[in-house]
């Protein structure tokens, strides 16, 4: 028999059990292999069987030594429930169960005495969301009548840019009685409502990367449907800067400047402007905490487009030249329009907070013009890595506060000047359509989305604790790794296929619900197109509530 | 569904034609009230036609309250005329004690101020009297302003018309140009306020429809300008967005119909005023109408003209004669009082129309 301490580490310790069926198994091996986790592995039991075999009892015993598969009890190698044993199981033989028992977030601190550390979205309260509350509720009977959503055209589109006011637009009036431009107005493009929402290319694989830009390009140029992608912090490839496809990519700059040194270098050989240019300054899944690339993702493609070694990638919470906001507006986004010499849009990305109707009033006052869009990310977004604690535990959730900066800009007539973007968790529950309208509803211009992207393509991670391990490097289904092993499995162009698909899927749901309420625009403020089935949000976001 | 009209002529026109326009469309609406603005006066009003005139309904105490604050202001009473009502029993009419119209010279200091001055003064006194006459639900003022009568009551528009001894024409009270609506606000509250027409500085708008956009509209209208109140009804924005764009703005009266119902983007790219289009669509996002609508504005300059939602859901006709064009909700309307007419050269205007009387009576079809 052998010795067992209790503080030893055993399956029940951990956040997932494995099953396994020994009478279904083939050893082929099949999981073992495709567990990049490393969380199961060979081992032999030595069996003992008694038997008898005439009529009348004469025990007898048997060893046997029977190959099995095993789960691996350790705190690095750990079951994160990612289902690919299943998956590749030709037998059912097994399967990965939730613990409701585990001891993981205790025993992991006790042991590694560091910071848990994880991707994926929040793990909290992933019950009723707010956007389920809502419904559109004002339908076109009698006094207007409904649209067709297959017959009646519409426009589904989003400003990106700096909106001037009617009164400030640089026209004076011609001989012919015309309207003639007279003098400069900031660039303004209109983009599909939905933003592919920024992801590095550390963070996501080649081949997912590759995945989004493909389905972006096809989205475009295909489809007719003016997608955007936006690059993340961590720069563009240089053959893509240097391509007619950057039209279709926003470039991000966050607070360590990674890929900008390239990015600046192609810029004489670039033959298109990009979409834009989003400065991050925070993120909804883990505020006021900065970038996290691990060193097991710096591969030898991530260090040449970063230029950096391999190493741990940390942005700095703050844009280390930054300390105010009328400076950053003054000093960055005159710097990023100037760059571009002020045809491409700048807008600025933060993590929603208690203060964000305060930054947005900044900026909506913002003298130059040369804000071009906010973009307010809620605590439910998603994340490549970060520390459990600040993906659990800080941040804002994002309807209540894309409402209140709509209504600030209400308040003051300057509502559309600075486009609102807003994000944090939308299509949590498959459906980005509804909650991107329910949003639009509200106030925002449109809606950016980053983890359902990856879902499209075939992350398996949820909010209920599955996979997201996209800190690892390790990720299973070769979205979030550098592993060439892991990122050959997935088929770029079966994931950009997903992609486009899903939203084509979606342009059809936007039209199914801008026709029953009668709008051929989106209804961007229209709030009483919605009703709220929950008093608490009817009073909080000033909608109808409805019983 | 509420129907609307409009008659302009070379001649002055007396209410009686107005009601005759909008009672064959009677079976359209609910008959729930009759309101109309006349421009370009004659009569009783032609010599004062660059003085303001205060259209009024209100209480005995209203009448005190009004007119002690224009005094106060330094306005004096030049002419006065309230209409001869008919009393007898059974008519379907909430009317309120008075019914005045009453013509002012402008306060001796602001004889010499220039025209947009004494605009707003007009402006600022309707809306202080308004205010004033809100409290105890004292009185409605309508309008007040050179050349333009305000008339709105709530009850079946036939009795209204007895009651005001309307259908009986004569010559003391007439107009080049009326619109008329025959509808209470069904939407909302029914107050008389909420009754198409509406009027804002020589800006007269009625419409047909129902604004999907009201409360976008709204929420940018209220701090345009502090002439954007009351929002009794959707149809209201259609004035405050024409009135924004042709005054405050000072573009040209085809604009109107780019910022309320803009082109496609796709049809923005091809067109060469592109960037100036695009530049409205983007600015003035908030003033945009959605839902089926047909509207007919006056200008200050009493120019006619009527225009559509992007997608035609509401109908309009426009016909004419010699000295008279009408534009009304229903073809049965113009039959009625242009009988003689040429009903082929009726125009029907597309959603991307707006069909606009000049004062020589000619119509212009503009396309969008």
């Amino acid at each position: 028999m052998e010795t067992v301490k209790v503080q030893d580490i055993t399956a029940n310790d951990l956040p997932w059990v494995i099953r396994y069926d020994a009478s279904r198994c083939t050893l082929c091996g099949s999981c073992v292999a495709a567990c990049s986790f490393r969380a199961i592995e060979f081992k032999v039991e030595r069996r003992r069987m008694v038997f008898s075999e005439g009529d009348l009892p004469e025990p007898k015993q048997r060893f046997s030594a029977v190959p099995v598969i095993r789960q691996v009890s350790n705190l690095k190698q750990y079951c994160r429930g990612c289902g690919i044993c299943t998956k590749v199981c030709p037998n059912d033989a097994i399967e990965a169960v939730r613990n409701p028992d585990t001891r993981h977030p205790i025993v992991i601190r006790c042991v590694a005495g560091d910071s848990i550390k994880r991707g994926g979205r929040k793990n909290l309260e992933a019950g009723t969301r707010t956007l389920d509350k809502l419904r559109i509720g004002r339908i076109s009977q009698m006094t207007d009548p409904s649209l067709d959503a297959q017959r009646h055209t519409f426009d589904l589109l989003a400003p990106f840019g700096r909106i001037m006011p009617p009164g400030k637009l640089p026209f004076r009036i011609g001989a012919d009685g015309k309207l003639e431009p007279e003098g400069q107005a900031p660039p303004v493009r209109w983009i599909y409502p939905v933003v592919i929402g920024d992801m590095s290319i550390g963070a996501l694989s080649w081949r997912m990367w590759e995945a989004v830009a493909m389905a972006t390009a096809y989205l475009n140029e295909e489809c007719g449907l003016p997608v955007r992608m936006c690059s993340g912090e961590g720069g563009v490839p240089v053959r893509l800067l240097k391509s007619k496809y950057l039209k279709y990519l926003i470039l991000q700059i966050a607070s360590g400047h990674f890929g900008w040194n390239r990015i600046v270098k192609a810029m004489p050989d670039m033959i298109e402007d990009p979409a834009g240019v989003l400065i991050k300054i925070g993120q909804g899944a883990k505020p006021g905490d900065g970038g996290l690339l691990m060193a097991q993702k710096v591969a030898e493609h991530i260090q040449a487009i970063r230029g950096v070694p391999k190493a741990d990638l940390l942005s700095p919470p703050n844009h280390q030249g930054l300390y105010s906001i009328e400076e950053s507006v003054q000093k960055m986004f005159l710097s990023f329009n100037a760059a571009f010499k002020f045809r491409v849009p700048v807008a600025i990305k933060v993590a929603a907070s208690a203060t964000s109707v305060s930054v947005f009033n900044n900026l909506v006052r913002d003298p130059y013009n040369i804000v071009g869009g906010f973009f307010l990310d809620g605590i439910d977004g998603g994340t490549g890595a970060a520390h459990e604690v600040s993906l659990d535990h800080t941040g804002h959730p994002i309807v209540s506060k894309l409402r209140d900066c709509y209504l600030a800009a209400v308040s003051q007539g300057r509502q559309g000047q600075i486009p609102l973007w807003a994000a944090g968790g939308l299509g949590r529950a498959g459906d980005l359509a509804a909650d991107a309208f329910k949003m639009i509803a509200l106030g925002a211009n449109g809606v950016f989305t980053g983890k359902l992207i990856l879902q499209m393509a075939g992350c398996i991670g949820n909010e209920m604790g599955r996979c997201n391990a996209c800190n690892t490097g390790l990720c299973p289904v070769g979205i979030t790794t550098q592993e060439p092993r892991l990122v050959h499995r997935l088929d770029p162009e079966k994931a950009a296929q997903n992609i486009v698909n899903y939203f084509l899927a979606m342009d059809q749901e936007l039209k199914k619900l801008m026709a029953p309420i009668g709008n051929s625009s989106l209804p961007v403020g229209r709030a009483d197109a919605l009703v709220a089935t929950d008093r608490g949000v009817a009073e909080r976001l000033q909608i109808q509530y409805v019983c | 569904m509420c129907r609307i009209g409009a008659i302009k002529s070379r001649n002055y026109i007396h209410p009686s034609r107005a009601l005759l326009l909008m009672q064959s469309q009677q079976k359209g609406h609910d008959n729930s009230g009759f309101a109309m603005v006349m421009h370009d006066l004659g009569g009783i009003f032609k010599p004062y036609k660059h003085l303001p005139t205060l259209s009024l309904a209100c209480t005995n105490e209203g009448v005190r309250i009004a007119e002690d604050m224009l005094h106060a202001a330094g306005f004096q009473r030049v002419m006065q005329w309230m209409p001869e009502t008919d009393l007898r029993p059974g008519l379907d009419i909430n009317a309120m004690p008075n019914y005045i119209f009453q013509t002012y010279d402008y306060p001796k200091f602001y004889k010499k101020e220039d025209r947009q001055t004494k605009e707003d003064l007009l402006l600022d006194m309707r809306l202080k009297l308004r205010r004033a006459l809100e409290m105890d639900d004292q009185g409605y003022v309508y309008s007040f302003w050179p050349d333009v009568v305000t008339l709105k009551e709530i009850g079946d528009p036939k009795d209204i018309g007895t009651y005001f001894k309307l259908w009986e024409p004569n010559d003391r009270f007439t107009a080049r140009v009326i619109t008329a609506q025959c509808r209470q606000n069904t939407n909302y509250d029914i107050v008389r306020y909420a009754a198409h027409p509406f009027f804002l500085q020589g800006y007269t708008a009625l419409a047909n429809g129902e604004n999907t956009f009201y409360l976008k509209n709204v929420e940018l209208q209220r701090k345009l300008h502090r002439g954007y109140i009351g929002f009794e009804s959707d149809s209201q924005c259609f004035l405050y967005s024409l009135h924004y764009v042709h005054r405050q703005l000072g573009w040209p009266l085809s604009y109107y119909k780019h910022v309320i119902t803009p082109l496609p983007f796709e049809e923005i790219e091809t067109r060469e005023d592109r960037t100036s289009l695009l530049a409205i669509r983007q600015s003035m996002a908030h003033l945009e109408i959605n839902g089926p609508n047909t509207i007919i504005g006056v200008l200050p300059d009493n120019t006619l003209f009527t225009c559509c939602d992007t997608k035609k859901l509401r109908p309009v006709v426009v016909g004419r004669d010699a000295d008279t064009v009408v534009i009304s909700s229903e073809v049965c309307g113009i039959n009625e009082i242009l009988p003689e007419r040429n009903w082929e050269k009726d125009i029907y205007p597309h959603e991307r129309e707006t069909v606009i009387i000049d004062n020589q009576l000619e119509v212009h079809r503009w396309r969008q």
